[in-house]
């Protein structure tokens, strides 16, 4: 079989995107182009009271709709992230919103829906003419509530268009199109614009859907009917795909559908190698209804936790009661498994509320040098994680520290929060484990020296590896540079997991290099105490380690240690796969 | 007619929340109520208005209470917005 490098190789029908969500489907394409809906500026040729009577249908109609939505969200989505859908409720019976559009279908005589569209329009220039970020968020929610009445009135109806099974493609998804789709039992959403935080991605991700998202351009390359493969694993998508295309990817997804039935199996047994060494295989989770999933596929606990996206999600700083809500439902959902909490991420690409304006982002104030220097913001945080410790089950750790001053000043306001918990009668884990990732280069070097300062190390592979190899994976020149099997990438990872120790530190991976099963021997080699991946590659990486001897597995780490280059490593290790008769769910993942 | 300021104390500011329940609370009395921030006039019994103020951590907003009920009307709801929306 060909493996995907040579399929893309020959091919001229793909699209590239951001894998949002993992998985495999074939479909037809759904175009989902936000409606240009012709308004009519004319007269009214029926009666006033006519006029109203059907105004007020539209009204009802779109308050069915949308009472059918919010039921569905709070059910797929939760009630935080649903309670949106209730104040677009509200605005349909908004007396004063209302009343001034009855006045002046009364007044002006002009049909209802361009009275609807007028009236609703002046509201959203008055956000859009804000400088809050958040308030052009709402100006385009309200859109939707527009189109809605405006479609009634006009007695559209756009949902009989959605086929069944459709792999939904557009420039942009609202949440309320997102749940619609679900409804319609979309097997795949493919978006222009959005990340791994857009609603269409965390919809899928919790559905088990493959998402590509941030194509830039599949609204406009993709025609409506046009059969598509999407591959949510890499972020691909194939148009119109030819026999070579079609005949790797239905072999995929059947192979894919036999490993998730075997995979199935493994949920309850243990990762552990062959000769006994036990191994902490943990979840990466990014949105909060990810967890699920973990639960499912049998992660012993939660490795990682991104907090990033919560900003994204409110729109701003979440206060102290908002974040203790959401880290409490986490640890209470995981345990008595255990959950390790993030702190903000922010800077380089992860949230673009701060434009600060860097010439070099990835260089530049972002991790643990942005939260000590918004420190106020830190605390808060740090006051959420601590409360939501009660039950002993949540660990803290800190993004992008490369300095021992960073970590002794974080352990100080660390105290500082507990001593003002002590003094408010605040209950909370006294044990609480603090860590650090392990994602510069410095850190890395000083791995022994950071590990007696915390319980903890987790290498983040992707940053560490970008920072080691000078080289920006986003960057098409250059990221065929971005080797994660690269000697110096695998020395490293052994340097730190042989100095950790050293301290007493567990050392443990949450990075993407962790979900390949082809890293799985060598990370296990070098001595790695748990494997932290997204959930849908825990069963594969699993069942890889429950294949391992780990004896072995340290002979053959020894010798990728004394590799010069990348390509010798991954043969070693494809040999190993094969001497040893372990099975490899490659390119599946 | 009664006024009075009151300054958002929130973190996260007005965000649609609180914007639903300053206009449920509101729609409870029979009096007027008005809310004026930097030039803008909305009343306060209607979401899509409450929803167009843009109103960050330490802003002020200009509240007016007009009818038999005022009083009550501006405890609750000043309460309300001056408490932090609950959420502290």
């Amino acid at each position: 079989m060909k493996g995907l490098k040579e399929i893309l190789k020959h091919s001229d029908n793909v699209i590239n995107g951001i894998a949002a969500a993992p998985g495999l489907s074939l479909g037809k394409a759904y175009v989902f182009a936000k409606e240009t809906l012709e308004i009519n500026h004319n007269e009214l040729t029926t009666d006033i009271d006519e006029a109203i009577a059907l105004f007020q249908e539209a009204l009802e109609k779109s308050h069915k709709e949308l009472k059918k939505i919010f039921g569905f969200a709070k059910e797929k989505m939760g009630e935080v992230r649903a309670a949106i859908f209730e104040a677009h409720l509200m605005i349909l019976d908004d007396p004063v919103l209302i009343g001034n559009i009855v006045e002046r279908i009364k007044g002006e005589k002009k049909s209802p829906e361009f009275i609807v569209d007028d009236e609703i329009s002046k509201y959203q220039q008055l956000m859009f003419g804000a400088s809050e970020h958040y308030m052009k968020e709402r100006a385009l929610d309200i859109e939707d509530i527009k189109n809605r009445i405006i479609r009634n009135l006009q007695k559209k109806r756009w949902q009989s268009k959605i086929p069944l099974q459709a792999i939904v493609v557009s420039d942009n998804l609202t949440p309320a199109d997102t749940i619609l789709f679900t409804k319609s039992e979309a097997v795949g959403y493919i978006t222009d614009h959005g990340g791994l935080t857009s609603h269409a991605a965390i919809i899928a991700r919790s559905l088990n859907l493959p998402a590509v998202v941030g194509t830039h351009d599949a609204s406009t390359k993709i025609k409506n009917g046009d059969f598509l493969i999407i591959d949510g694993f890499h972020g691909i998508v194939f148009i119109n795909p030819d026999e070579n295309q079609l005949e790797y990817f239905s072999q995929k997804i059947t192979h894919l559908d036999e490993i998730n039935r075997d995979l199935q199996e493994l949920k309850d047994k243990p990762a552990e190698t062959t000769d006994g060494r036990k191994i902490n295989l943990l979840a990466n989770v990014d949105v909060s209804s990810e967890i699920d999933l973990v639960i499912t596929k049998g992660a012993k606990g939660v490795g990682l936790f991104r907090t990033e996206q919560i900003i994204e999600e409110f729109g701003e700083f979440p206060d102290e009661e908002e974040q203790v809500k959401i880290y409490s439902d986490l640890a209470n959902r995981i345990y008595p498994e255990t959950i390790t909490i993030r702190a903000f991420d922010i800077g380089g690409d992860k949230v673009k509320q701060f434009d600060l304006q860097e010439a070099n982002p990835f260089l530049g104030l972002r991790g643990i040098r942005f939260l000590l220097e918004n420190e106020s913001l830190f605390k808060v945080q740090i006051r959420s994680i601590l409360r939501a410790s009660v039950y002993k089950n949540v660990n803290f750790m800190v993004p992008m520290v490369s300095t021992i001053q960073e970590i002794k000043r974080t352990k100080q306001i660390v105290q500082e929060c507990k001593a003002e918990l002590t003094k408010e009668k605040i209950a909370f884990d006294k044990h609480f484990k603090i860590g650090i990732m392990v994602e510069v280069p410095s850190a890395a070097v000083m791995s022994r020296d950071f590990a007696k300062e915390v319980d903890f190390l987790s290498i983040g592979t992707n940053d560490l590896i970008q920072y080691l190899m000078a080289v920006d994976r986003g960057n098409d020149y250059v990221s065929a540079l971005y080797q994660e099997f690269h000697p110096s990438v695998i020395r490293t990872l052994a340097h730190i997991a042989i100095e950790g120790k050293k301290s007493n530190a567990q050392v443990s991976i949450c990075g993407e290099m962790a979900a390949d099963t082809l890293a799985v021997p060598l990370l296990v080699g070098i001595g790695l105490d748990s494997l932290s991946v997204s959930p849908s590659a825990i069963p594969s990486v699993k069942r890889t380690i429950r294949a391992l001897n780990y004896e072995k597995a340290k002979q053959l780490a020894e010798e990728c240690l004394n590799h010069t280059s990348e390509v010798e490593v991954t043969q070693t290790i494809e040999k190993f796969f094969k001497d040893n008769l372990i099975q490899r769910t490659r390119n599946i993942l | 007619m009664i006024e009075t300021t009151v300054k958002i104390v929130n973190k996260a500011g007005l965000h649609t929340r609180p914007a639903a329940t300053i206009v449920k609370l509101a729609s409870k009395y029979k009096s007027e109520f008005f809310i004026s921030k930097d030039g803008l006039h909305i009343n306060g019994k209607s979401i899509i208005g409450v929803m167009t103020l843009a109103a960050e951590m330490g802003s002020e907003l200009h509240l007016t209470f007009d009818g038999d009920d005022e009083l009550e009307m501006k405890e609750e709801i000043a309460g309300y917005i001056a408490g932090g929306f609950d959420e502290l």
